[in-house]
């Protein structure tokens, strides 16, 4: 065996008539208390899996908010009044389960996993916390602590520095800009402020309820009734102004001495998921950077070895949607690989896609929703997403209807509308010194203070 | 689950599943990073890399474009003692994935051209994931050399760069030549298929990859410490202290029943928030941020041959001092051989593990990669099915025991001293 092989041997096999998206028998009830509860079935695996998505935006920029909510997530499992944390976790490992909790700008979210079997216990439990968490003060420092570290080590992470900068740049006065507290902010955090927003935001109006896995439909919604119906009281998230526009104009650059990696992001616009140029927007930012197959993978990796992991995707969130292009790249070459991010952006703008071009990423693109939807984990997932727009999985199948009747000249009109480099805003997190002079060789350059 | 093997040695797994419209499969090969070769840090996986850049029948990209054009993604990785390459697509695509496995193992396409571009690719991978950011070879790259003496454990399985700038094309038409046989992989199918269809789509085209013969795979065993051993080393990017530790456990596939306790022993201790080390060192000491304890520098318990090792790790706060929370951990363990489990604690720990063992294996690639390296490593793909019941076998005294055994003078340790600003 040697470089010698001959080539061109044998012919691809064809594909088989492509596979019916076929959804998943569910069963949904909005409870008196507001709560809406989604059941679904899949039963490859004796397992649930379950997402409680609660709204928690705060309407503007609120330093102290985001240090009170994230710590809120780290300790909300902390202890009610019959269960300490062991006893919590302990009582959720006998039933093959464990429970999580996160924030973001949008939502507090609750995410876990157990044996089928367990589901009402983890419910019970999911019930407890919700309407008892009482954030022992032990607990809390422990956890405040903790959290100061993790932000300590956060603030060496490129990918971290790079998204603050990022945020900081696209969404400017908007709450969006700022999603990470500060560590100032958390280290003042008290128990009280962590009951009191408790008592202010974890309430059941506009909450979801997301339950996937091997049981019937119909009787876990019944489950999740009985184990949550008596939570209750008036919360949701505060209604968010939409995101700005975003502005083109002089690469951003923060600076990280001796960065060997630049991290270099572009932000485009986008629109949301029942927005009519929704699914030619994914084909088009598919066609650019979106898969492994795309444009710009196979330049600046596969052709030049600039970086390793390019990609890019649209980031939906409830005030708004935006495509990220994200890639680190070696810090001798941050120049070179904006001008082929441009050229790549610019191309998919002004040319319209290939024909074989679009058909591959229409069929990534329906493959993937086959492929999100074969999981339980996955399932939970796309609901949950789903659910945050207002949409249940039946929105996949007209998605699907869309991604098969987008045209070449429909991508080609959402490229230019959405992918324009001239639209985009430029981040890039690296070795200043190093790389500014090949930057303004492209373009105007402003620093970040810091 | 049907088995067979070809007449040119390829190992087959077939497990159909027909409850979602999609399918996996996944091919194994039996080298990994301890048996690249001395003065070739980082090869497997640079090799692997290469395996993408086209093939007998198919120019560069066309893997990638064929399996995404299917409406499948796909992926490999190198570990210890195997390499994976896979694919996960709708189920109507199963015929074109099985070729394009094929068209790679008759034979990757080697040119300098492809293999300098894959070069520049790994060095920005190890940059992203070790150079660019804190703790990024912790343990894993820095861990083994304490704990080994010999180059397939020890070395740097990422690769220096001076290595990976000096593979030829040769080197890699050699590492194929030997270890890319029929004869030393696996190939598993998942999902939605006929079994007896699929066995026949595998022998037409897998049939005529030529017969090689599976190398010979060496020892790589080492004997255990008989004292402790300890390292230490800046990382420039790191605001917080952190260690590991490692204590060899038996042989995963020579001696599984002896194995087995460690890995629940692992969970035991690190496992959650009601886990005895998560108790002792974060909720009640306040000496660690983050704990944890897992197998072998992958964390892979099913998936490593001898010599591996049983890890504890842990972040400190700023100003944190290592040796008493490594004296901690000891009493932990001792406190476990000593006094036993607590009622329910061997039976909670083992029926989470078994929840994320199954849980793994709702994916089809999951299930596909499972059974692969089991019928690689333990000639038995079917295992998989049954590794939570042996769980489920494992007795408190085996644990105890398996606690017992991590004692100070077996370990190795390896401390990262924050080179970061912060408040250390």
């Amino acid at each position: 065996m040697s470089q010698s092989v001959q080539t061109g041997l044998r012919a691809v096999p064809p594909l088989e008539p492509n596979r019916e998206l076929i959804l998943p028998q569910q069963a949904e009830r909005t409870l008196p208390n507001g709560l809406t509860v989604i059941a679904i079935e899949r039963r490859s695996v004796p397992l649930v899996e379950l997402r409680l998505r609660i709204p928690f935006s705060r309407s503007i920029i609120d330093p102290r908010f985001l240090a009170t909510s994230s710590l809120l997530s780290q300790t909300i499992l902390s202890g009610t009044p019959t269960m300490s944390t062991v006893e919590i976790a302990a009582a959720l490992q006998t039933v093959g389960g464990a429970l999580s909790a996160g924030v973001d700008a949008d939502r507090l979210l609750l995410s876990g996993n157990g044996l089928n079997n367990g589901l009402e216990r983890i419910l019970e439990i999911v019930g407890d916390v919700l309407t008892g968490a009482n954030y022992p003060e032990e607990e809390v420092t422990t956890e405040r602590a903790r959290l100061i570290d993790r932000l300590q080590v956060a603030l060496t992470q490129p990918g971290h520095l790079a998204r603050v900068a990022m945020l900081k740049r696209v969404y400017g006065q908007h709450t969006y800009a700022m999603q990470t507290p500060e560590i100032g902010d958390v280290s003042e955090v008290s128990r009280d402020e962590l009951v009191a927003l408790h008592a202010a935001r974890v309430h059941p109006a506009g909450a979801v309820l997301v339950l996937v896995g091997d049981f019937e439909a119909d009787r876990v919604l019944d489950a999740a009734e009985a184990a949550l119906g008596s939570w209750d009281g008036a919360g949701g998230g505060e209604e968010l102004p939409p995101i700005p526009p975003l502005v083109g104009g002089p690469v951003t650059l923060a600076n990280r001495p001796d960065s060997v990696q630049s991290s270099l992001r572009v932000v485009l616009p986008a629109v949301n998921r029942t927005h009519p140029d929704h699914a030619a927007l994914q084909l088009a930012n598919l066609i650019f950077g979106g898969y492994f197959s795309s444009r710009w993978v196979l330049n600046i990796r596969e052709d030049k070895g600039y970086t390793y992991g390019p990609h890019s995707f649209v980031d939906h969130a409830v005030a708004g949607s935006v495509v990220i292009a994200a890639a680190e790249v070696a810090t001798e070459v941050t120049g070179p690989a904006l001008l082929e991010t441009w050229y790549e952006l610019g191309r998919i703008a002004t040319v319209p896609p290939e024909e074989d071009e679009l058909e591959q990423a229409r069929q990534y693109a329906l493959g993937s929703l086959l492929l999100g939807m074969s999981t339980q984990a996955g399932l939970a997932g796309l609901a949950t997403a789903y659910a945050g727009s207002g949409l249940r999985l039946d929105f996949l199948a007209e998605h699907a209807i869309r991604l098969a009747a987008a045209s070449r000249e429909d991508v080609a009109s959402v490229g230019a509308r959405y992918l324009a480099p001239a639209k985009g805003a430029v981040v890039i997190l690296g070795d200043g010194d190093v790389i500014e002079p090949s930057l303004s060789a492209l373009s105007s350059v402003e620093r970040t203070s810091g | 689950m049907d088995r067979l093997t070809l007449p040119n040695g390829l190992r087959v797994v077939l497990a159909p599943d027909r409850s979602a419209p999609v399918v996996g499969v996944a091919v194994v090969y039996d080298v990994g990073i301890r048996s690249e070769p001395e003065g070739r840090t980082g090869f497997a996986h640079l090799f692997e890399h290469l395996m993408f850049q086209g093939s007998e029948s198919l120019e560069k990209l066309e893997h990638f474009r064929y399996v995404q054009g299917s409406g499948g993604n796909m992926n490999g990785s190198t570990h210890l003692d195997y390499t994976d390459y896979f694919e996960m697509l709708p189920s109507n695509a199963l015929e074109r994935a099985l070729f394009l496995e094929a068209d790679r193992m008759r034979g990757p396409r080697l040119t300098e051209e492809n293999l300098r571009n894959q070069v520049d690719v790994v060095k920005e991978e190890i940059r992203v994931n070790v150079l660019n950011r804190p703790y990024g070879a912790f343990p894993w790259l820095t861990l083994p050399p304490i704990l080994f003496d010999t180059y397939p454990n020890a070395h740097d399985g990422y690769g220096s760069f001076t290595d990976l700038e000096s593979a030829t094309v040769a080197d890699a038409a050699d590492f194929f030549e030997k270890y890319y046989a029929a004869g030393n992989a696996v190939l598993t199918l998942a999902g939605d298929f006929d079994a007896d269809q699929a066995a026949k789509l595998v022998e037409r085209h897998f049939s005529d990859v030529p017969p090689r013969p599976a190398p010979v795979r060496p020892s790589f065993a080492e004997p255990d410490l008989t004292g402790e051993r300890r390292d230490s080393y800046t990382d420039r990017l790191a605001p917080l202290p952190a260690f590991a530790a490692a204590w060899r456990v038996p042989d995963p596939i020579g001696e599984l029943a002896g194995y087995l306790p460690y890995v629940v022993l692992a969970e035991v201790l690190t496992d959650g928030d009601a886990s005895r080390l998560v108790r002792r060192l974060i909720l009640t000491d306040r000496t660690v941020t983050t704990v944890g304890g897992y197998i072998g520098v992958m964390g892979e318990p099913f998936g490593v041959r001898d010599p591996t090792f049983l890890v504890l790790q842990a972040h400190l706060p700023p100003g944190g001092a290592t040796d008493p929370v490594l004296t901690a951990m000891h009493e932990e363990c001792d406190r476990i051989a000593q006094n036993g489990l607590e009622s329910g604690e061997l039976d909670r720990t083992v029926a989470r593990m078994a929840a994320q063992l199954l849980r793994d294996s709702d994916a089809v690639i999951g299930r596909c990669l499972r059974m692969a390296v089991l019928e690689l490593q333990h000639g038995d793909g079917g295992l998989a099915a049954s590794i939570p019941s042996l769980l489920e076998s494992v007795t408190e005294e085996q644990v105890r025991a398996a606690a017992a055994a991590i004692v100070a003078p077996r370990r190795a340790v390896i401390e990262v001293i924050p080179g970061a600003g912060g408040s250390a």
